[in-house]
């Protein structure tokens, strides 16, 4: 049967699937850290900035990188705006 | 000159340590270098079968270890290579019958009468890989182009590189042509710049590597398998040789490829 999601490459190939999950597996792997240290990493992290800021906790990212001879741990946590006028792109009027 | 000692591991099991051993080990020996190969497995015996040499086995490695017979009673002579030596692993013994300590010895003896030893590593990370490694010179990483054993192939490299045993190189065996075409198999650049590492070489999927361990017969004494050309490259290599990669690039009709693909 044809598979056409294949003909139309609908569907990632499956060799750069491999990649990207190897590249990820081999960066935890090669830093020592589990997934699991990550998660706990997460909520204390969160528990420790939402005393002085308030967090969009849904839309932040914490991920172990490669970088070129080391590891890196790369957080990026959304603030939510306090609206303050000035502070914002748009300016709100 | 002193003999060089190559440590052939894996971490994964199945990728073809054994394979490649018989086959370089038969490349070498072509090339009239004087090889001894060493079954590190003990335990799981098994470069004895794939060489063909099972019927010839009086002694063992444990045996030479333990002092019940001298080395040279235990060398098994290859039937078509008079240059090519097997040293079987035991088979009723586990992996701590010997030590690192013993094995490097052991290598340090053989390197003054062959010109290569090469030495089959069990798979995994424990005592068997520390004594397939604790002699080495050099040290052949065998992979294949899946995650789990280049994942494996990694741990492996990193614990090599700690122990400071020689340099690293990589095969990355079993390449499926058809499959890295369509993009459905890691692609060999791919591995080689996730694991940081040198290629040594790429061996070609080929029926003939299972037809000639059927028979005992290692592919690189033929004329006719792709696989056994790749791995007398490699012994070439080895040899100092400048030898191009294989082109891994498919022959086959633009027609038969696009039904592969949508197939």
């Amino acid at each position: 049967m044809v598979n056409w999601n294949r003909v139309f490459r609908r569907q990632r190939r499956s060799g750069d699937v491999a990649r990207e999950r190897l590249q990820l597996v081999l960066v935890h792997d090669r830093a020592g850290v589990s997934p699991e240290l990550i998660q706990t990493l997460r909520h204390e992290i969160i528990d420790v900035i939402s005393k002085y800021l308030d967090i969009d906790q849904a839309g932040m990212e914490i991920n172990l990188t490669q970088g070129r001879d080391r590891s890196k741990l790369v957080a990026n946590i959304p603030i939510r705006s306090s609206r303050r006028a000035g502070h914002t792109p748009e300016g709100r009027a | 000159m002193a003999g060089y000692v190559i440590t052939i591991t894996s971490g994964k099991g199945g990728v073809g340590k054994t394979t490649t051993t018989a086959n370089l080990g038969t490349a070498l020996a072509l090339q009239g270098k004087r090889v001894v190969c060493i079954d590190a497995d003990i335990g799981l015996r098994n470069l004895d079968v794939v060489m063909g040499l099972e019927n010839r086995i009086v002694y063992d490695l444990v045996d030479v270890v333990e002092g019940r017979c001298r080395l040279r009673q235990a060398l098994i002579r290859d039937k078509r290579l008079p240059e090519l030596h097997l040293l079987p692993a035991a088979q009723t013994r586990d992996k701590t019958a010997v030590s690192p300590a013993e094995m490097a010895e052991l290598c340090h003896v053989l390197r003054k009468d062959f010109d290569f030893v090469l030495v089959d590593s069990p798979a995994g990370i424990e005592q068997g890989f520390r004594n397939a490694v604790a002699g080495a010179d050099y040290v052949l990483v065998i992979t294949t182009p899946e995650i789990s054993a280049v994942r494996d192939a990694d741990r492996i490299i990193g614990l090599v590189e700690a122990a400071e045993k020689g340099p690293v190189h990589l095969i990355i065996n079993r390449v499926r042509t058809n499959m890295v075409q369509r993009g459905d198999m890691l692609d060999t650049n791919d591995v080689i710049e996730i694991l940081a590492v040198d290629l040594i070489g790429i061996i070609p999927e080929d029926e003939e590597i299972i037809i000639s361990t059927n028979r005992g017969v290692p592919v690189a004494l033929g004329e006719h398998s792709r696989a056994g050309q790749a791995f007398r490259n490699v012994a070439a290599r080895i040899l100092g040789e400048e030898i191009s990669f294989m082109p891994l690039r498919d022959s086959r009709s633009f027609l038969s490829r696009l039904l592969d693909r949508v197939r």
